[in-house]
């Protein structure tokens, strides 16, 4: 059996690892609907595949986090992206395989995946 | 839903809503009694026994926004198709226990499913909030308790990915290990 005794490596390493964190005001906030709707329609790998991809690219800007119904269950998985400039996109029907090019064009080089938002797919 | 991982996943929402500090997430999967259980205990507000009564229906619901609530049905579901029973025990101002039982070799039972990744999403959205995961079989049991997690911890934040990671091959390797596939 794997028991917790490795956690002590993992904390010593990151105990000598100094965080600096960015004011909560200046993040992007990725926000995945988990509620019954969004995890039937496949939102936990979604969600799963966001906070992997953001930790891999130590991207301390982005905080991915959960949110209840949004009202447009037939659109599920529904991910809401909240930049600090007050501008909101709303991906639609999201996979964990479109995670990647959410991450890379939307969240680093600040160009919204227009293919995958509701204005898009939505009609 | 496709496993009872995201039934277990969907149905502890409504512990955090009910402002749980402790959620404890229990299976036994019994092959000698032919039984699998799952139970999802909270220390949230409570329910009265008239809403305990209609939470199973899925015309109800606490929320403002919809008259629809299909989580705890849909969890019942699942037990009840394969001759198993579901059940719900709740108090006012001391918690809820939830339980669903299932009859291991009925066909229309789901697998259980990435209970790891359940596990997972739980603590890094919450990680303000405790969780005991146990699962026990026949051969062998284990629990992680996030509460004794944080005590070795010493700071570091529970919800930080190498710790997480950390969560998801312990959950993974030791739930293999005690169905006795490694």
């Amino acid at each position: 059996m794997k028991s917790l005794a490795e956690l002590k490596a993992i904390r010593d390493k990151m105990q000598s690892a100094v965080n600096v964190r960015d004011g909560e005001e200046n993040k992007i906030r990725v926000v995945i609907g988990m509620a019954t709707c969004g995890i039937a329609a496949g939102a936990r790998p979604v969600l799963a595949a966001f906070t992997e991809e953001v930790a891999k690219r130590n991207l301390s800007n982005v905080a991915v986090t959960q949110t209840g119904c949004i009202g447009l269950c037939q659109y599920e998985p529904i991910v809401e992206v909240y930049t600090p400039d007050g501008e909101k996109t709303t991906y639609i029907k999201m996979t964990a395989d479109k995670v990647a090019r959410v991450v890379t064009d939307h969240l680093v080089n600040g160009n919204v995946v227009s293919e995958y938002t509701i204005g898009n797919i939505g009609k | 839903m496709q496993e009872l991982s995201l039934n277990v996943l969907d149905v502890a929402q409504n512990s955090i809503r009910a402002g749980a500090d402790l959620i404890e997430i229990r299976i036994t999967r019994f092959v000698s009694k032919n039984r699998m259980t799952i139970t999802i205990k909270d220390n949230g507000c409570g329910m009265t026994p008239e809403q305990v009564q209609k939470v199973e229906n899925p015309f109800f619901t606490t929320r403002t926004t919809r008259s629809v609530g299909l989580g705890v049905p849909l969890f019942k579901m699942s037990a009840e198709m394969t001759g198993g029973h579901f059940s719900i025990e709740s108090k006012v101002g001391e918690g809820t226990l939830v339980t669903a039982s299932y009859v291991l070799d009925h066909i229309d039972l789901m697998p259980l499913g990435d209970m790891a990744s359940t596990m997972v999403t739980l603590i890094s959205m919450n990680p303000e909030l405790d969780f005991i995961y146990a699962y026990q079989t026949d051969r062998e049991e284990f629990c992680l308790d996030t509460h004794e997690v944080r005590e070795i911890l010493e700071g570091v934040p529970l919800s930080s990915p190498q710790v997480m990671e950390f969560v998801r091959e312990f959950i993974t390797e030791n739930t293999a290990q005690a169905d006795g596939e490694s």
